[in-house]
């Protein structure tokens, strides 16, 4: 039997895991093992030799991450932000971690601020997110209760508030540096880097931005040992994943695996398969802004080298299918338009070139599309996408799913030139 | 801002101003609560008009133009009124491929509004949403608080009856 760390309190029928049931399964005892008892620095060293990497969708090693922030100097505020504002279209693995166990949470972020010496927390929420920020605010009122949170937390030197703070809504706010001005009661524009924010984040402070899923990860690897969190991989990362379907598949879901299980096991065993009628496509393995694969590559585990190797990221670990009967071409479109409307307009080539991108993709999925219009996206991807050529991963992001498409949908684009129409929209008996 | 403006504060409740002023307490300056005030008043008012704009603006002390960047900045402040309640209809990728293009029709043609309109009898206001993170129930809409997932042409007709 697999063990499933992350989500073993999980049972969504049963409803949210409460204080009593998270204590009674050893929760918190990490928390009142390590605070005030082991020292940071060699908490930091266990979270780095667990090879513990970020799973919001970048995979930075998350001990390394840590190891950036200087060590205390003056009295002054230094912050643990939990990313929690899950916008990546096709991605849904942390509501489930907040809504069904919000004290792994909470207990994730206590650990982390005490490894890093931050004294204040925020949990950056998105607003649809309403049982979520209910569950996660009585799941605060109560370790505050039991003074796992607050001041002098068991007894020791180290206190910690943690706050949750909803957002208005801005697919860009997943972005660090962007998250940290919203944070600050500004306009979500990310900023230039550096400084990093481990060194100058919030309010210019030492700050360390985690995703949900990461920080969940830190109480099991401290009373589990670095080992036992390698073990739990498959291939050459440590761990599990939460990984998802969503598409027409017979039974679309999240689940916890090794991470390094291959797409293939996830989709037709977990996910059991296309509906009957639907072969699959394509995919795009960890949400809108990761490259579409096709089905040679669901034979290869899902981490983050060998989807790299593969020409894209394993992003959130959360795929999204592309069956036969859907048209990649107004698949792409559907993902551009939302890259459009998101860019925070900042810089030239993201705020200009994706609605100009978008624009084309919704002439050629109409029937209107002229000879060039491919090229023409093509040399739009370069602009946009080019690495430096914008300050943050939003326009490189939109353009993985534009130039895999154009790569491996390449029949469709013509077609819809050439025939002045969509062959899918007349197919959809459904 | 003129000296005139210097009461646009009072337009504003003793609850709201409370409420903001609570926010304020774990900042380390006041126009850091700007988007926690702005939600606040709409949470009261359905919407952030220019009064109340300029009501907080003064508050946190930053300039109205200053505050109306952010404001129209974030997807679910509103500037203009909405009706009792706001209609979420996710137009992401993974509803998309499960015929959610097919349900806003369904939405739109029931209450007879396009998106970013109201309805007559000003209940509803039909907004377009990124990933509302429920992909595995797809298509989904969210109207308030309450997400409605797996939707179906009846489905819409149940909840809209």
């Amino acid at each position: 039997m697999t063990e499933t760390p992350l989500t073993r309190n999980i049972n969504p029928e049963k409803g949210p895991t409460d204080l009593t049931a998270y204590e009674a399964n050893g929760g918190y005892q990490a928390v009142r093992d390590t605070i005030g008892q082991a020292d940071p620095k060699s908490v930091l060293e266990t979270i780095s030799d667990a090879n513990l990497r970020g799973r919001g969708g970048a995979g930075f090693p998350t001990g390394m991450k840590w190891s950036f922030v200087p060590a205390p100097s003056d009295t002054g505020h230094r912050y643990l932000v939990a990313n929690a504002d899950e916008m990546e279209p096709g991605t849904f693995k942390d509501r489930l971690l907040m809504e069904f166990d919000p004290h792994q949470l909470v207990e994730g972020m206590i650990l982390s601020a005490y490894t890093i010496s931050a004294d204040i927390g925020y949990i950056f929420i998105r607003h649809e997110y309403h049982t979520a920020i209910q569950r996660l605010r009585e799941a605060i009122q109560q370790a505050e209760d039991r003074n796992y949170l607050g001041n002098n937390i068991q007894g020791s030197q180290f206190s910690f508030k943690l706050h949750v703070h909803v957002s208005a809504g801005r697919y860009i706010c997943g972005e660090e540096t962007a998250l940290l001005n919203s944070l600050e009661g500004k306009r979500a524009i990310p900023r230039a880097k550096p400084p990093f924010p481990q060194v100058s984040g919030l309010w210019g402070r030492p700050t360390i931005v985690n995703n949900v899923e990461t920080l969940c990860n830190i109480p099991h690897i401290i009373a589990n040992g670095a080992d036992w969190f390698k073990s739990l991989g498959i291939g050459k990362d440590a761990g599990t994943k939460l990984y998802g379907v969503s598409g027409r598949v017979n039974n679309p879901g999240c689940w916890e695996l090794p991470i390094g299980t291959t797409g293939r096991e996830i989709v037709e065993q977990h996910a059991a398969g296309m509906k009957k009628g639907y072969s699959l496509r394509g995919f795009l393995p960890g949400g809108a802004s990761t490259d579409f694969l096709i089905d040679e590559h669901l034979d290869l585990p899902m981490d983050y080298e060998s989807i790299q190797q593969a020409g894209s990221r394993m992003g959130t670990g959360t795929m999204i299918i592309l069956d036969d009967k859907t048209c990649p071409v107004g698949m792409v479109a559907n993902l551009e338009k939302f890259f459009a409307r998101e860019s925070c307009g900042f810089c030239t080539p993201c705020r200009e070139g994706l609605p100009w991108v978008k624009e084309i993709l919704d002439t050629i999925e109409a029937g209107d599309g002229q000879p060039g219009d491919i090229e023409t996206l093509e040399r739009q991807a370069k602009f946009i996408g080019g690495l430096g050529n914008t300050h943050c991963a939003h326009a490189p992001g939109a353009i993985e799913p534009l130039t895999s498409g154009l790569k491996y949908f390449r029949d469709d684009f013509e077609a819809h030139i050439k025939d002045q129409k969509c062959r899918y929209s007349q197919e959809a008996v459904r | 801002m003129n000296v005139a403006n210097n009461n646009l504060i009072n337009a504003l409740s003793a609850g709201e101003i409370a409420e903001i002023e609570a926010e304020i307490t774990h900042l380390p300056d006041r126009k850091s609560a700007a988007i926690d005030a702005l939600k606040i008043v709409q949470h009261h008012r359905g919407w952030i008009s220019d009064e109340s704009l300029s009501s907080i603006a003064q508050l946190l002390g930053v300039a109205n133009a200053e505050l109306d960047a952010i404001a129209t900045f974030y997807n679910l402040i509103y500037r203009q009124p909405v009706g009792e309640q706001v209609i979420l209809f996710c137009d992401s990728v993974s509803c998309w491929i499960m015929d959610g293009d097919k349900m806003c029709d369904a939405v739109k043609s029931r209450l007879n509004i396009d998106y970013g309109e109201t309805t007559a009898d000003n209940k509803y206001t039909l907004l377009p949403v990124t990933c509302l993170g429920a992909c595995d129930h797809a298509p989904v809409l969210m109207v308030g608080d309450t997400l409605h997932s797996d939707l179906t042409t009846d489905k819409v007709d149940e909840i809209f009856k």
